[in-house]
């Protein structure tokens, strides 16, 4: 198991280059940090490779050239498998929608996180009875829930369920990618403030990335992807799209 | 981490193409095994279409020709064997029992054998099967036959039905129209050449060639049924016999004896041997078949592999949610060949008890049509060798499908494709 340095920021970009091909990167980002317990804002239009560093902070991706420390530890030093652990005990993520496996129930669902994170798992204890109390919190019923087949579940709930999913076992960050995209303006609202609650309960850093900059005055800092990120071949709408 | 629970909901998610998957290895893993045990059963009724004889004598020509004259009633006989010689060499100290056999005849296609009613205590099949009458008795009268089972089921004839023999085995053969024969036996279905013959006595073979001579009717010399009776009717030649001895360690003696009898140039033949190198000849296309069933079974896997391959474009987003939780690409690699091996299993499963319930359901026809025994015995080693394969197979199948969803997950990341 990887050791956490608590005094560390969350995430710590520092010279990041990275490119699909060899020609020029679409990530060039000098330094950029995010200090444990923030709620970041990070805002960018589709193709302007936004995925593609959450796929770099994921650890699925791995950059050419510069460091990425997350939590203190350098994601380009672990091996392919270490770096699937780490986000398995340390990252959660919510996608925009269709988050949820279909032949799964939605207790299921939640507690799927556990069975990839022995870590996850051992700090909830019994992830079911976690798994239930964290949709409770987020305001879903899970004895209705259970007995409804999940694919017939509203998007608002799906989002909730998949919240709770990257919430359970209390991992350090949160990734949402568009979390309320599919979302209307009073699910999405309620939404946030149950997801911020939670965030703020556990100490968890949320890393919110929107295109939606009308979300931005909820979070402790917003800035721009195009405002870090020096390679101007993200803002080029003909880039990789994601 | 266990992926198995995670394997088998997902499949029953998709519980209809699941479902028609699996049936399709299963029909065809069924149709292996079937082919396999008649296969088997096949060659093993064959090998035993005569056991308990240890010697066919005949007219020296090759072992394989005497056994399919004499025993399978295929082709004729080049040339005859004396009464004298049979009565010689049935009266040899080692002989236990002899059993003449004289073709030649035919009733409507099917062949007349001239015996004595020893040929239906003595002649053995299978794992030693005596003969048995489903109706009536052996013949008693000169006049008295007895009809294999074939013979009575396609011709509709029951005890007492009166028959006239044909002179020849052709069609157009002349009648043997003065002297009829009654029907005193039936036999049941062994699946030997005896299911399609008409047994008679030697003397009646005899009797009914009383006026011919050189394959014709003698004209104004005919010699009537009842005439007949009070000639001396002991054959002058016979076509073949069947030897049993009183030890079977003096066979290969005997043989040797008989193949160097003096008088006139014998065969004697182990009936064994000379069917394991007919069924070396007969036995190519019953391989055929069972090549056959194999490729039907390599269709059945390649089903699952387009029912596979088929959902996986749409499953890519389920990959990436486990790859987001922290699974690793052969996570996703060993979920896919999980789930091909669970149909596969299933497949075999139900395709064993297909097997079991056709098998319950039609060895009573085959014993009945055929004379076929097929067993519902527990898988053989063959049989278990095959289920390997086929479960190998579906495996390496699953691994394709698990190499594309494996490569879907390294290239899209964390990254939902819609």
């Amino acid at each position: 198991m990887t050791s956490i340095d608590d005094s560390s920021p969350a995430i710590h970009l520092h010279n990041l280059h990275f490119s699909w091909n060899a020609g020029t990167p679409l990530l060039d980002i000098a330094d950029f940090q995010v200090r444990r317990g923030e709620r970041l804002f990070l805002q960018g239009p589709s193709g302007s490779g936004k995925s593609t560093l959450l796929g770099l902070l994921g650890g699925v991706l791995v950059q050419q050239r510069g460091r990425i420390d997350v939590l203190g530890t350098g994601l380009a030093g672990l091996g392919d498998a270490a770096r699937d652990r780490f986000r398995a005990d340390h990252i959660g993520i919510i996608f925009q929608q269709f988050n949820l496996l279909p032949f799964l129930n939605v207790i299921e669902n939640v507690t799927l996180a556990c069975r990839f994170s022995p870590r996850r798992a051992q700090r909830v204890g019994d992830p079911s009875s976690e798994a239930a109390r964290l949709l409770r919190v987020l305001g879903l019923d899970p004895a209705q829930l259970q007995a409804q087949s999940t694919r017939n579940l509203s998007v608002g709930q799906q989002q909730r369920v998949a919240a709770a999913r990257a919430l359970i076992g209390a991992p350090e960050i949160l990734i949402a990618d568009e979390p309320t995209s599919a979302l209307d303006t009073d699910t999405r609202g309620a939404f946030l403030k149950l997801l911020f609650s939670q965030c703020e309960r556990a100490g968890t850093t949320l890393l919110f990335v929107s295109h939606d900059t009308n979300l931005a005055p909820l979070f402790t800092r917003a800035l721009a992807l195009a405002d870090i990120n020096r390679s101007n071949i993200g803002r080029a709408p003909v880039a990789r799209s994601s | 981490m266990t992926l198995l629970p995670l394997a088998v909901k997902s499949l029953a998610n998709r519980c209809f193409t699941v479902a028609l998957t699996v049936a399709t290895i299963a029909i065809s893993v069924a149709l292996l095994l079937s082919v396999q045990r008649v296969h088997d059963e096949a060659r093993r009724s064959f090998a035993s279409t005569i056991s308990g004889t240890d010697l066919i004598v005949g007219a020296r020509s090759g072992p394989i020709n005497l056994l399919l004259y004499s025993i399978f009633h295929i082709g004729d006989a080049t040339n005859n064997v004396s009464w004298q010689s049979y009565k010689e060499i049935a009266a040899l100290p080692a002989v236990e029992w002899a059993v003449p056999i004289s073709l030649g005849d035919s009733h409507r296609g099917f062949r007349v054998v001239g015996t004595t009613g020893g040929l239906f205590t003595r002649y053995r099949y299978g794992a030693k099967h005596a003969l048995e009458f489903s109706d009536g008795t052996a013949f008693a009268d000169l006049y008295d036959s007895v009809v294999g089972a074939q013979v009575a089921n396609k011709l509709g004839y029951a005890i007492g039905q009166s028959i006239v023999l044909s002179h020849g085995t052709g069609a157009l053969a002349d009648k043997h129209a003065d002297k009829p024969f009654r029907i005193v036996g039936i036999l049941k279905p062994s699946g030997t050449p005896v299911d399609t013959s008409v047994f008679v006595s030697l003397a009646a073979i005899e009797a009914i060639h009383a006026d011919w001579q050189s394959g014709t009717h003698i004209p104004g010399q005919e010699i009537s049924a009842d005439a007949a009776r009070r000639l001396d009717l002991t054959p002058t030649t016979i076509t073949a016999f069947l030897l049993g001895l009183k030890l079977r360690i003096a066979t290969f003696d005997l043989q040797r004896q008989i193949n160097e009898y003096r008088t006139e140039p014998l065969l004697a033949i182990l009936p064994g041997i000379a069917l394991q190198q007919l069924w070396r000849l007969v036995g190519v296309a019953e391989n055929a078949l069972l090549i056959v069933s194999a490729l039907v079974v390599v269709a059945g896997l390649l089903g699952m592999l387009t029912a596979m391959a088929t959902t996986l474009n749409e499953r890519r987003r389920e990959m990436a949610i486990l790859r987001a939780l922290g699974a690793r690409p052969r996570v996703v690699f060993g979920l896919l060949v999980l789930e091909a091996t669970l149909l596969t299993v299933c497949g075999i499963a139900l395709g064993l008890a297909l097997l079991y319930a056709g098998l319950a359901l039609g060895a009573e026809f085959a014993q009945a049509h055929y004379g076929l025994r097929i067993g519902l015995d527990f898988p053989g080693t063959r049989e278990l060798i095959l289920l390997g394969a086929v479960c190998c197979g579906g495996i390496l199948t699953g691994c394709l499908p698990a190499w594309l969803a494996y490569r879907h997950a390294l290239v899209d990341g964390l990254s939902l494709r819609l």
